[in-house]
């Protein structure tokens, strides 16, 4: 009979109605400024430089290698390297970016940045209310604005960040274990042929430890 | 010299067509860029007797963005999250599309884990891709919004695993050459597992809206009729080839991932009509929800990524490759050529959606204006995949 395919139809769209005031499944919209649905722990956006301590300038892990810049499929990211170094996490000295930008209005929001770093300094935001008042300056983010601390990053991507701490913190106790092996071997090597004029730089030790 | 023109006219003229007949000028209307109904930016040229299309001319062109020149331009890596703007309802599946080519260019094998997931996720993408289609097919045929609505609620719950997994609603940027970027966790799989077993509910009540419907009936069936011949020359791949009977689906022939591991059907259409089409995608949803079940069975834990895989300074070797994939929307292939060098010397998709348009004045002839919309929706394209 005609007409019945039809009534079938408005059958469901009747339930729907009706259940979206029952039934919890079928409410599904979020009232969006009031109410907020939370952002999963690998959201990403835009983004941002971390710092370790408390110094923006000082703790940047940045140390402008532009392997970023180079990769970065809309070329968004502009650096500058510095002429003078200063020392990192470790305490080697490092090259740091004098000029650093990215172009949110170009950014993909593809997060290769954060993948190809091998310094973790570069890692995803997860801010999206980024409206801004005018065009071109405020959607080229600089240097300052882009600079995060660490604790920051801990609070917007809890296990991604306990586990970078955890492997920065690694990084440098091998780096450390090594350092003081280098330090040892080169003392044992002056203590035993005690050539007056071998390793300058370990010279000292030997005299400490007889 | 001009009389003896004139009376040749009059007497190819058939006597009949001058005398029962007024004749008219054809109209020449351009439907598009901006249309509520050609999905995206498209445009038709079509001439019209009356309400009949006589002559229909597609022009694209609007959103062509040197997608492949700008691959041609980048690094292997970087043209991974341009993948996803191509079609960019089933970002997933074009960046295995692509991953898998760059996979065979370079002899790069998958664990198994990863292949687990590049199908759980393959098929996911399948469902969200064919209920917002079912959605935008209605919507053209009229039922304004609520099919499209229930449609996008499913959708969204697809979309929401891809953002807790991928980090992007749309624009994944999920796979990576030899693996994938991040692992799913227990939690993640349980969720996507419910979802895919609820989902067949969704379906049942989506089926009652169309199936019967005399409405859906009467503006599909008989409606943009494609020959097994024709869509076979034409290329034509994907649901749209097998509503015309023929049995070609790439997850079987190829057979590339977990696919021969995983038991489906192919369904296949007998008309080729506009009806078939849409059967087509409800059916393939179902079986895309039996390959979700058994791949959230078998899926193992393990590594996800092929650790010899560099990610910076990545260069394949001197060779070419065509990596293929059943889209949800048919072929999607890549084909590269490296010289050796951090980017392709070529770079070329084959997109599914721009190949299936190509029969569409050969579906419109001899059917109305109103028709033309629908049968547009049934082909299945996204603007950023035709026009590249």
């Amino acid at each position: 009979m005609i007409g019945v395919g039809i009534l079938k139809g408005m059958g469901v769209t009747a339930r729907n109605f009706v259940g979206s005031y029952f039934e919890k499944d079928r409410l599904t919209t979020v009232q969006y400024p009031e109410e907020r649905s939370p952002l999963p722990e690998n959201y990403r956006n835009f983004p941002i430089l971390i710092y370790d301590t408390d110094d923006p300038n000082a703790g940047l892990r940045c140390v402008a290698c532009k392997i970023c810049e180079k990769e970065c499929p809309p070329q968004c990211i502009y650096i500058i390297k510095s002429e003078d170094k200063k020392p990192d996490y470790m305490g080697k000295p490092q090259f740091y970016p004098a000029v650093f930008d990215i172009d949110i209005s170009v950014c993909m929001s593809c997060q290769i940045c954060v993948e190809v770093c091998p310094f973790e300094a570069i890692k995803m935001d997860k801010d999206f209310e980024l409206s801004k008042r005018e065009r071109f300056d405020a959607l080229l983010t600089r240097k300052g604005e882009l600079s995060k601390s660490n604790e920051y990053y801990h609070r917007i991507h809890p296990i991604e960040a306990a586990e970078v701490d955890a492997k920065l913190a690694e990084a440098a106790a091998a780096a450390a274990a090594k350092k003081k092996a280098a330090a040892e071997a080169a003392a044992k090597a002056v203590g035993s042929t005690s050539a007056p004029g071998a390793a300058p730089a370990a010279q000292p030790q030997p005299t400490e430890s007889t | 010299m001009t009389a003896n023109i004139q009376t040749l006219k009059a007497a190819e003229r058939p006597p009949t067509a001058m005398s029962s007949k007024l004749e008219g000028e054809s109209l020449e209307v351009s439907m598009g860029p901006q249309h509520p109904s050609t999905h995206g930016v498209f445009r038709m040229n079509v001439s019209l007797d009356g309400e009949i299309v006589t002559k229909l001319k597609p022009v694209f062109g609007y959103l062509h963005r040197n997608h492949e020149k700008i691959g041609e331009n980048a690094t292997y890596l970087s043209s991974m999250p341009y993948t996803d703007r191509l079609d960019y309802f089933c970002s997933m599946t074009n960046n295995w599309a692509y991953a898998l080519s760059v996979e065979k260019l370079a002899g790069i094998e998958v664990p198994e884990r990863a292949e687990y997931l590049r199908v759980i996720l393959a098929e996911l993408t399948r469902l969200q891709n064919h209920a917002s289609l079912l959605g935008f097919l209605l919507s053209d045929m009229g039922a304004w919004g609520t099919p499209l609505m229930y449609a996008f609620r499913e959708r969204e719950k697809i979309l929401d695993l891809f953002e807790s997994l991928s980090g992007s609603r749309m624009m994944c940027d999920y796979m990576r050459f030899g693996g994938c970027r991040v692992d799913a966790g227990p939690e993640w799989l349980e969720r996507a597992r419910r979802i895919a077993e609820v989902f067949p509910k969704f379906l049942d009540e989506f089926e009652k809206l169309i199936v019967e419907n005399e409405i859906v009936i009467a503006r599909t069936q008989e409606v943009g009729k494609l020959s097994a011949e024709l869509a076979i020359s034409a290329g034509i791949t994907g649901p749209m080839l097998r509503a015309c009977g023929v049995n070609y689906d790439i997850r079987k022939v190829d057979g590339y991932g977990f696919y021969p591991r995983l038991k489906f059907r192919v369904p296949l259409g007998e008309h080729g009509d506009t009806y078939d089409r849409l059967m087509m995608r409800a059916l393939e949803m179902r079986e895309s929800v039996g390959i979700l079940k058994q791949a959230f069975e078998q899926i193992q834990p393990g590594p996800i990524v092929n650790p010899k895989v560099k990610i910076r300074a990545f260069k394949p070797p001197v060779g070419e490759a065509y990596g293929r994939i059943e889209g949800p929307k048919g072929e999607l292939g890549f084909y590269l050529i490296s010289d050796g060098g951090p980017n392709p010397y070529r770079y070329r998709v084959r997109p599914p959606s721009f190949i299936n348009l190509t029969v569409l004045e050969d579906l419109c002839l001899g059917h109305t204006v109103a028709d033309v919309m629908v049968i547009l929706g049934s082909i299945d394209i996204v603007m950023g995949e035709v026009d590249r």
